[in-house]
Order: C-alpha cells, then structure tokens, then sequence
C-alpha cells in the first residue's frame, strides 16, 4: 500500500510540474483534454478491467454528464458547482437503473446492449433540439468560477480538470486494493466463484457500473464548462470506442495504464497531424498492430520491451 | 524517461516555431477546415481554394511586399479539435488571423478562443447564430441560411403555393434550415404542413415521402447535403411524387446532378452565383470575381469550384484587402475587416459593418433549375 | 354525406397504400440488413467473434463495383463477380494478417482488432477513391413499377431476389455439402470438431471469406439505391449486427426474418411515428429483445454459460 502512495504521488508530482515545461504553448491545452480522457478511461477501467464487463456506451453518460451541466447553467442559470453533482446524481440514478437488465448480459451480448445505449442516448441528444440545440449544439456555457476566479484560461482548466482526474486516480487505485476490489476480481475471473464466496454479484456489478457513469458524468460537466459548447457529434459511438481503446491499449486493470492510454490517443492525432489524410490509416494500422504485439498494453508491454532488449544485450555479451 | 524526451522535442519545437515568427516579411495566417470527416465536402474545396489563392497572391508578389503564409489544420468535423487546433494557430504558430472552421458547431466552439485571444477570426460556415448578436473579432463569408430560405419562399409566393412539406437531415445543416423554415414561414405566407427529418447516412426515404405524399403540401422543400439529397431526389420519382421538389444550397455542385441523374431533373435551388457564373450578365459585379475563381480552380484542381471552396476565397481575399488598406497586426486587420463596402467576392458583395459581421443581402442567392444535366437561373 | 362518406373511404384507402408503400420500403432495407446480419452471425457462430468490420465489407462491394465499372470499364455482370471476389481477398487477408496472429485472442482484444481493421479498411478505401459519394446505375433501368398503388423500383425486386437466393445456396452449403457441415461443427463444439479431423483454423478462414462475400454483395445490390462512398459501411453494418441479433445470432432463416422485421418497423416509424427517431427504434428493439429474449425472438432458451 506504501507503495502505491509513492507512485501516486510521484504521479501527481509529475503532473504538477508537467506546465511548467509546456510555458502556456498550445500542448497545454491538449493536456487538458488528457486530464478529461484520463478520468473517463479510469472510469471504463474500473468496469472493463477490474469487474470485466464492456462497455461500449460510455460516451452517453459522458455526454449525458455534458449536457446536464450545460443545459442547466446556459438555459436555466444554474451555477456549474451545482449542476455538477446534480448531473452526476442524475446519471448515476440512471445507470442504476440500466444497469440492473443490462449487466445481465455477458460477452458480446454486452457490448451490443451498451453499444445500442449509447447510440439511443446520442440520437436523443440530436432530436432534443428545443433542450439541447440538436446538432448544432449548446454554446453559451459558462466556465467554472470561485469567487472572482474564473477558469477560462488553460492553465487555470489544467489544474482544474487535474484536480478532479487525480482525485479519481487515487480513489481507483485504493478501491483495487479494497474488499470491493477483491470482490471484483473475483466476479471478473469466474462470477460464480464469486457468488459461492457470498459476494452479491449482481449488486456490485451494477454498482459498478453507476459508478463508472457517474465519474464519466463528472467529466462530462468538466468538458462542458472548459470547452463551453458542446454538440452531439463528441459523444457517439466514435468517442466510445475510442474509450474502449484507450484502456485496452493502456492495460486493462490498470489506472496508470488508463493514463497512458488516455495520454498516447490523444496526443497520437498531435503527432500524425503532419501525415494528413493518411491518418486514419496509421491510427487504424497501429491499433492493429498494438493488440497484435502488445497485448497486455503498454503498461505490461514497455517492461516486457526493456526486459528482452536486456536479455538481448546479455545475449550479445554472451556471444 | 519518455516523459523527458517528449518534454526535450516539444521544447525544442516551440523554440524552432518561435524563430519561423521572425523570417522577414511573412504574414502567418491560419485555416481551420474539415477536410476529413462528415463534412469534408466542405472543408476539402475550402483547404484547396485557401491554399490556391495563397499561392497565387505569392505569385502576384504577395501583399505590400509581405508574402502570406497559410498553416492549414484538419478538425475532421470535431469541435473539439478545432478549439485545440484554433489555441494552436494562436499559440504555437502565431497567426495573425484564422480562416474557418467549416461547420456552425466547430465555429461556435472556436469564438471563445478567437475572443480571448483577440484574434481576427473568418468563419466559412453558414449559421446565423455565429455573427447574430455580432461578436467582435468574428466575421463570416458563407451566406446565412435565411436568405436561401427566403429565396425559395419568395417563388413560392409568387407562384401562389402556401403548403409546403420539409424534409430535413439531422446534422447542424440541417437543423439549421429547419429552423430558418420554420421561423421564416409565417412572415412569407407559408404553412409548414409537414414536417420531417431524415439521417445523414440513411439510404432510404421513401417513408418519409409517402407520408409526405399523403399529405397536402403543394412544394416538397429538402434540405441537406449528398447524398442524401439525391437519394431523396430517386424516391420522389420512384413515388411518382409530382410536387414540385426545392433543394438547398447544400447541393449546388455538379455532383449532385451525377448523383441523382435523371431524377434531378427539374428540381429547383438557391445556390451562390458560381455554379451559373458563366450564365450572368456582364454587368453583374461579382461576375469577374467568380470567372477568376473559376478558371483558377480548374487550372490547379482540373475540378469544378464551388460555392463551398469560394467561402475561403472571400475569406483569404477579404483579409489581402484588410492588410492592404491597414497593416498586418490583428486590432488592424479586424478594424479594416469592419470597414469592407462593396466587395465582390464570390458568395455575394460584402458589406461589414459594426453591427454586421455576416455582410451579405439576399441577392447573394440565384434561384437555380436543373434542366438537362446543367443549370439554368430562374426568372 | 355522401361526400363525407367518399372522403372517409378515400382516406382509407390512402393509409391503405401509405402502410403498403412503408412495408415495401422496409423489406427492401430489411433485405440488406439480413444479409449483412448474416454474415455476422457465420463469422459468430464459427469462431465467437463479432466482426465489427463487416460493414466495411458491405462498403468494399459497392466501391469495387464501381471502380471495376468505371476505371477498369469493365461491363456490369463482369464488375460484380470481381467485386465480389476482391472483398473476398481482403476478408481472407483479414483473418490471415489480422485475426489468426493475435497472440491472446480474448474477446476484448477480438473487438478491438476488427475495429482496428475497420478503421484500416476505411482510411484505405478513402485514399484510394476519395471522399465523394459515388452513383452506380441500376441493374436493369429505373422505371418505377405500380403494385396496388405502392411503387418500387426494378432493383428493390434484384435486391429481393439475390437475397432469397443468397439464402438458399447458404442453406444448401450448411446442410448438404462437407465444408458446410464441417463449420457447422465447428460452431457446436470446436474442440470436438478439431478432434474429428476438422481443419479449425480452415473453417474460421472460411467464414470470413464467406461473410465477406455476403457484405460485398449486399453492397452491390444497394447500391445502385443508396449510393456509395467510403464511409456506407458504419451505420449499414451495425443494423445488420440488430438483425443479426434479432435473429438470435443464427446464419439461417431467422437471422432473414430480423433484418425483415427491423426493416419494416423501422420504415413504419418513420413513417407513422417520428422519422427522428427511427433509427433509436431500432435500438431499442435491440436492447428489448436483449433483456427479454436474449437467444433471439425465435431461439430456445439457452442455459447460461459460466
């Protein structure tokens, strides 16, 4: 446990002091958007990793989240630190309820239930039109402010956003090493072993999975009152999948994987913005070729790099 | 370790970026289009034709001397991006103006950034919304929806149908026609008595139109871009639908008579001046303007231009003509910007003022008539 | 009163023709979404993955026929086959490259390599051909055809026809010829098969060969009606995936009778209800059916497995 608080802290440290190398340039701005993602990849984790039930409806609660928060601060003059929880309340109560049909399933069966969720909740969000602005979206949400401290500026949102990403990260990386987080592997590797050992299988699946909303919700409302408007197109079945693609390319099970997948897809469009119209076909090619050789994700996989190339060395040395 | 490295590149970069600013006489601007992604029918023609008239202004020995220099990003239809990539332009590659982005959305989640920082900012969507209440730093060139509503609704006056039925497809084109439709009925005599929308990738509309049919409208107007407009265009023929059928300004190019073929026939549309700009009297200002741009779009293309490609050509050269009459810094460019009367361009004859950033009347619209696989401009 | 009377039946004959004309409509698509539904539920059955490429398949038939047609100016009844046999190539380079290597073929990682994979296809199929939307003409003339005052046109009937037939050749290969018992097999029990001397790994390549051919083909018969363009396969192939569900993941009758079924409520709530949400419809008999009936509307109940 020790060490886990050393990591952590190490990380917070880390993340801290990441500002300071970026001098307000526009890569802070992305690393906004890593703080977001980060949080929403810890919330997919918690389900998809530890209690092994997929998701690929994430997205509609982020967005859910999202559009609480904006609806209630832009159209009804709410202050965002109360549309905040209520939002996440909302959700939660939500998730809740779905939860309970939805998590019966398993396997594929799974992913199409959630995947049809989120695809519903997103063609809400589209033909809402008087609530929600339908595809053209809610502009006009106001940022978040204490006092006469408004945060509208990068810097003042990285803290922000950090703030809350590594309130998360602590509390994923202590609910792994709690009883619910035993509990939880046990459902993950064999449901009924879990239930033999006196564990509510069905209960703590689907308080999981309102959990896992509701942190997406809290980002939801953190993206809405950073970006201040927000449409439709940001929480399709694209961004859930991409999600999905972060922890698994990060490490299932992992938070700090989480983070590293969080990290690499949303500075990858960054990198290959040189390539162009190519993108796609290298982001494509290279989810390919990550869970072809990497599957374990980067969290396993970097170690096990470093560790052949050694083995190599010693090989050579050998030789 | 990766972290330091990262860290070291990026540092590295931002400093290299940062000498670029001072290589002699360059005037930085940046394009936000959505040359991927859903509306890439859009953001592609605005790349190529931004990117065109740069080069021929370079050519022409620059502005004042000063060459210009385009930094063009692809958003892919994401707001999200185009916030990142607008905070981008500003900060890491020093623009002193942005073009773009493409759609309503993107623009309107771009504003903020282009107020804050105080960055003149030349939006090539079309929504109203974007310059209506004015914003400061914030122009457009795309015609407002309205005006292309009331174009078709002055015909419809005119030749005496008040019914109509509207079919429009849900994504931000869309459903900001529906709403101009709707909110411009009433003061042109028109009653909307039916009231549809269809799915951007949807394939068959034939529901919605058999309803349609079943109801009493005298004009089918559809509002959306390819393809399903085209789609929509077979359904009524296959329906033996024979109300007469509005489209549009979203489907003004050719493709869109390749896509329908036959079916197009007929059909009836607002479009910008340039798909009939060989069509127009020589008296008409914008005529040297959209030959110009014509010509200029085959030589380096071999394509069509199009209306949608002639937003970035305004923009580019709404800004040649700002640097020129003030000078390149931002508060300049955007005071001169204000001061445009009577520019030529190719989506109409702009006219900004401080309670107009949007600059265009309604004679920025033809109504236009597919006959024989061409066009011709209604009377 | 008369006259009230002749308008009221007037009115009735017109919903008449409206319910008609709907159902129509929705056979037509429903037609496709069977067929894409079916190659999901060989590729299911035979090895437990959920091929979230083959939309993209679907999308490779109409593009490849188009470009057969227009850049090789090959004539019609030579495109389609080539079309045909192209995605037939790439499902078989798919499984090769992409599936077979996998070194821990969880389900997890299934989903996101045929993800990836539609991802590739996709930016591939863009760069090669662009952006635009692309018309290819109908098979025999577009001359609507009247039947008790609903109309459809000479492709929606090819496009009904080439389904039945699809159907009764894959029924012929499932049941009467060796390959198509062998993969049968497979999908009962793969260790078991394996244990016969049934080649796994040859069945798995011919289930993604088969589908895609399926896809490819449900691509070239539509698209002379909906056109094509690089991005068809997303939405196409996730309502095929509904039908597929529908029909309880089974590749035969049942699966056809989802994408039908799909097809027809769909095109009747656009028309009757609300055509916003008609594709939530479809959704959300998805998730309906999944909570109440989840081996399908017409499947036995299967006893849960651990």
């Amino acid at each position: 446990m020790k060490r886990e608080l050393l990591k952590f802290l190490l990380f917070a440290v880390l993340i801290l002091v990441a500002p300071l190398a970026f001098k307000g340039g526009y890569l802070l701005n992305v690393l906004v958007f890593v703080g977001i993602n980060t949080m929403l990849a810890v919330a997919l984790n918690l389900l998809l990793g530890y209690a092994g039930q997929i998701s690929l409806g994430h997205a509609g609660f982020f967005g859910i989240g999202a559009y609480l928060s904006g609806v209630l601060t832009a159209t009804c003059g709410w202050n965002p630190w109360l549309a905040m929880p209520f939002a996440a309340l909302a959700v939660g109560i939500l998730a809740g309820l779905i939860g309970f049909p939805i998590l019966k399933l398993k396997g594929h069966y799974l992913a199409m239930a959630t995947l049809g969720l989120g695809i519903i909740i997103y063609i809400v969000f589209n033909e809402t039109v008087d609530l929600t602005g339908g595809p053209s979206g809610l502009s006009g949400i106001p940022n978040f402010a204490v006092g006469s401290l408004v945060f509208d500026s990068d810097i003042k949102n990285y803290y922000l956003v950090w703030t809350f990403t590594l309130a998360v990260v602590l509390f994923s990386v202590n609910l792994a090493g709690s009883r619910v987080g035993r509990a939880l592997r046990a459902v993950h590797d064999s449901e009924v072993a879990a239930r033999v050992m006196g564990v509510n299988v069905r209960l703590l699946k689907v308080q999981v999975f309102a959990l896992s909303a509701v942190i997406c919700s809290l980002a939801g409302s953190l993206y809405a009152h950073t970006m201040t408007f927000i449409s439709p197109v940001s929480f399709g079945f694209n961004f859930s999948v991409e999600l999905l693609t972060m922890v698994v390319i990060g490490g299932l099970g992992s938070v700090y994987g989480s983070f590293l997948g969080a990290a690499l897809l949303t500075l990858l469009p960054e990198l290959l913005r040189g390539a162009q119209d190519y993108d796609i076909v290298i982001y494509g090619g290279l989810l390919m070729v990550m869970v072809m050789f990497v599957p374990g994700g980067l969290v396993r996989g970097i170690p096990d790099l470093f560790r052949r190339m050694a083995r190599l060395r010693e090989d050579a040395g050998n030789a | 370790m990766r972290k330091l490295i990262a860290t070291c590149s990026v540092v590295s970069i931002c400093f290299l970026s940062a000498t670029a600013v001072f290589a002699a006489g360059t005037v930085k601007i940046g394009g936000l289009f959505a040359v991927t992604g859903p509306a890439a029918f859009l953001g592609e023609p605005e790349r190529n034709t931004a990117k065109m008239v740069v080069e021929e202004i370079n050519k022409a020995g620059g502005i004042k001397g000063h060459k210009l220099e385009l930094i063009a990003y692809d958003t892919s239809g994401d707001a999200t991006k185009a916030v990142q990539l607008a905070t981008k332009l500003i900060k890491d590659d020093h623009v002193t103006a942005i073009i773009g982005p493409s759609t309503t959305g993107e623009s309107m989640a771009v504003i903020q950034v282009a107020e804050r920082e105080q960055v003149p900012l030349i939006s090539c969507a079309a929504g109203i919304k974007i310059t209506e209440p004015v914003k400061k730093w914030v122009f457009k060139t795309a015609q407002n929806d309205t005006l292309a509503v009331v174009k078709i609704y002055e015909y419809l006056q005119k030749h005496k149908l008040s019914k109509v039925a509207i079919l429009t497809v849900s994504d931000g084109f869309g459903a900001s026609g529906r709403e101009q439709l709707k909110s411009q009925a009433a003061k042109n005599g028109i009653s909307i008595v039916s009231d549809d929308t269809y799915g951007p990738k949807d394939t068959d509309m034939t529901a919605q139109l058999t309803k349609i049919r079943g109801s009493q409208a005298q004009a089918i107007i559809c509002w959306g871009t390819n393809p399903g407009p085209a789609v929509i265009a077979k359904n009524v023929r296959q329906l033996g639908i024979k109300t007469p059928l509005f489209m549009s300004h979203g489907v003004s190019s050719k493709k869109f008579i390749e896509l329908a073929g036959e079916a197009a026939e007929g059909i009836k549309l607002p479009s910008g001046k340039v798909i009939v700009a060989e069509l127009l009297p020589a008296s008409d200002r914008q005529k040297s303007s959209l030959m110009a741009f014509v010509k200029d779009y085959k030589l380096h293309y071999h394509a069509e231009g199009d209306h949608f490609g002639g937003h970035a050509w305004d923009a580019v050269m709404l800004l040649k003509n700002a640097i020129e009459h003030g000078g390149d810094s931002r508060v300049t460019i955007r005071e001169q910007l204000e001061k445009t009367h009577g520019f030529a361009g190719i989506g109409g004859v702009f006219s900004y003022s401080a309670r107009d950033h949007a600059g265009l009347n309604k004679d920025a619209f033809v109504l236009v008539e597919v006959r024989k696989k061409g066009w011709v401009i209604v009377k | 009163m008369k006259v009230r009377e002749f308008l009221c039946k007037k009115r009735k004959t017109m919903q008449f023709e409206q319910i008609l004309q709907y159902t129509f409509s929705g056979l037509s698509t429903g037609a496709i979404y069977a067929l894409i539904g079916i190659g999901f539920s060989i590729i299911f059955t035979a090895t437990g993955i959920i091929n979230f490429a083959q939309g993209e398949f679907v999308m490779l038939g109409g593009m490849l026929t188009l470009f057969f047609l227009e850049v090789l100016k090959l004539p019609l009844w030579a495109a389609i086959p080539s079309a045909v046999a192209v995605s037939a190539l790439a499902g078989l380079l798919f499984e090769r490259l992409a599936i077979r290597p996998l070194r821990q073929p969880t389900p997890l990682n299934l989903v996101i390599v045929t993800i990836a994979g539609s991802i590739l296809i996709r930016g591939l199929a863009m760069l090669l051909w662009g952006k635009d939307t692309h018309a290819i003409p109908p098979f025999t003339g577009d001359e609507p055809i009247s039947i008790a005052g609903a109309t459809i046109l000479p492709q929606h009937i090819w496009i009904l026809a080439i389904t039945l037939l699809i159907i009764a050749v894959n029924k012929f290969f499932f049941y009467h010829t060796i390959s198509g018992k062998a993969m049968r097999a497979c999908s009962y029990n793969r260790r078991a098969a394996g244990l016969v001397g049934i080649d796994v790994h040859r069945m798995v390549l011919f289930s993604f060969v088969i589908s895609s051919v399926l896809g490819s083909l449900a691509g070239i018969i539509v698209a002379p009606l909906t056109m094509t363009a690089y991005d068809v396969g997303i939405m196409l192939g996730l309502k095929g995936f509904c039908a597929a569900i529908i029909g309880g993941m089974s590749s035969g009758m049942a699966t056809v009778v989802g994408g039908l079924i799909l097809g027809v409520l769909e095109s009747l709530g656009a028309g009757l209800i609300s055509s916003g949400y008609k594709d939530a419809i479809a959704f959300i008999i998805l998730l309906l059916i999944l909570f109440i009936r989840p081996q399908g509307l017409f499947g036995k109940a299967e006893s849960e497995r651990v």
